[in-house]
């Protein structure tokens, strides 16, 4: 009987939501949404929802907070009151002080801080609705908004949970397994540098399964970053097919050097205009 | 030694676009024998050099640029313009007037807070902050016309190879069109409706900027729209 009930489980274990272990949840990330912001993301893991924008580099206020010789990155993580159950109250508490430090660190060293002096790229991320894993579906969603705001990066961030739930290591932890869980670990990567910028821990493993858990982290993380690339290129494919095939019905040849040049004589090409002004 | 991708293929900061040596053009960066983009854009390989032309992205200050800003304070001697940059830019007296500065000067007279001004950047200082003139032809005060503002890297689109888009523009408008490198734009027309198409075309091109035959396009929307008229 006894033998019978320890195997079953092994055969049949499923997590609270059907998922195999090192499987994420569901993402959907959108980019371009906010129209006043220079660079935005949306981003659905599982049913976190969250919104990110970017605004920057521009002057920084107070000016005293700015840095001389470099760019400051600063985060703001905000879980809107309405966003878990029960309410909470939308002043930020020590934890979301804490997390906007996590993300400010674990983005810094995929942007080129040292080229805006005295300058600030603010980034500022809301809780829609949450879910378990906010930390790392926020790093997720703030890397696309830099990028889409055409701020110079090494690299997108990438970043995903792993941890251990029912003494099993399992990817991208929902709020159920997080909070019933025995551990939990949030890892960013860059998936082109192979650089951990980010790693967590709470609760309690043993040497092997930290290890592996990175592991599992880093890997979920790399699928991610897949998506994230989708989202930032779906944008620019749309308009692109369409205005091809406008193109093609219009029956022009595409030019051989249609695009932008670079501005290097900015004076040159402007001189017409001027001219035309007169 | 090769390209990665082809050319004007979309990229994302931190995609592959070159292998082994070769001059690291505008928005990317080396690592050891690597080139990466640092921007979402478009790869562009020629000869001897591999850049990828932004799609999103501020507005970097360069020596030589022609702005439109705005002036937010006067300060002793100096004025300091909101130029859509990383920082505030400063205009001095000494590149505003030919008259000699005194403190009985009245600045508000030339520039006050508020004011359009279309300036060149003809320095920048040690810390990188942009130094502006007024003196020349075409710069100063503005006092007529309205200002849109694009994404500034959609900027070098819209002038087009050797001024083409926006000579055509001009042309089939005949509206004045003065354009700041920072994303700002100065449109002057004989009517509202003048001006009103200038930016719907204008919009035009920063939607579809990468797309190819896009100058031709435009034209023939301009006509079109002209033929209506008649």
């Amino acid at each position: 009987m006894s033998k019978q009930r320890k195997r079953k489980p092994a055969k049949t274990w499923e997590r609270i939501d059907g998922r195999k272990h090192d499987e994420l949840r569901p993402i959907h990330i959108e980019s371009g949404v906010l129209p006043n912001a220079d660079g935005s993301a949306y981003i659905e893991m599982g049913r976190n929802k969250i919104i990110a924008g970017v605004y920057g580099p521009r002057e920084m206020h107070p000016k005293r907070l700015s840095k001389p010789n470099m760019g400051v990155l600063r985060c703001r993580y905000h879980m809107a009151p309405f966003s878990v159950d029960p309410r909470r109250s939308p002043a930020p508490s020590r934890r979301d002080t804490e997390i906007s430090m996590v993300m400010r660190d674990c983005l810094e060293p995929a942007l080129f801080l040292e080229r805006y002096p005295r300058s600030v790229i603010d980034v500022f991320v809301e809780i829609i609705q949450a879910d378990g894993g906010t930390r790392c579906a926020s790093i997720n969603a703030a890397a696309v908004a830099l990028a889409d705001a055409g701020i110079p990066m090494k690299d997108l961030v990438s970043a995903c949970a792993a941890g251990k739930y029912e003494g099993r290591l399992i990817l991208d932890l929902g709020d159920y397994e997080d909070k019933k869980g025995e551990s939990d670990m949030p890892v960013a990567y860059m998936p082109k540098f192979e650089q951990v910028t980010l790693l967590q821990m709470e609760g309690i493993m043993t040497r092997e399964e930290t290890e592996e858990c990175v592991r599992l982290a880093v890997d979920g993380c790399k699928k991610i970053y897949e998506i994230q690339k989708e989202a930032l290129k779906k944008k620019y494919a749309a308009v692109r097919e369409e205005a091809g095939q406008v193109a093609a019905e219009a029956e022009f040849e595409p030019e051989p050097e249609p695009e932008p040049e670079e501005a290097e004589e900015p004076t040159t090409e402007d001189e017409p205009t001027e001219d035309e002004e007169q | 030694m090769s390209a990665k991708l082809e050319e004007r293929s979309i990229v994302v900061p931190g995609d592959l676009i070159y292998e082994g040596r070769i001059r690291t053009g505008d928005n990317t960066y080396r690592d050891r024998e690597n080139v990466y983009a640092t921007k979402v854009g478009l790869v562009n390989y020629s000869k001897d050099r591999v850049s990828v032309i932004a799609l999103e992205g501020g507005y970097a200050p360069l020596v030589g640029d022609l702005v439109i800003g705005t002036v937010t304070d006067l300060e002793l001697g100096q004025w300091l313009v909101d130029i859509d940059g990383p920082t505030d830019a400063v205009l001095t007296v000494s590149e505003a007037t030919d008259k000699p500065f005194r403190t009985s000067l009245d600045m508000t007279q030339i520039l006050d807070v508020g004011d359009l001004v279309v300036a060149k950047i003809f320095d920048l200082d040690r810390n990188r902050t942009p130094l502006l003139s007024i003196l020349g032809r075409e710069l100063g005060r503005v006092n007529e016309g309205f200002v849109i503002r694009i994404t500034p890297s959609k900027i070098p689109r819209l002038i087009g190879k050797k001024g083409s888009m926006i000579n055509m523009i001009l042309k089939e408008t005949r509206c004045n069109v003065t354009i700041g490198q920072n994303g700002r734009i100065l449109i002057n027309g004989r009517s509202r409706g003048d001006e009103e198409l200038v930016e719907r075309v204008i919009r035009m091109v920063e939607d579809e900027a990468h797309t190819s035959g896009l100058t031709n396009r435009i034209q023939e929307y301009l006509k079109s729209i002209k033929e209506e008229k008649k």
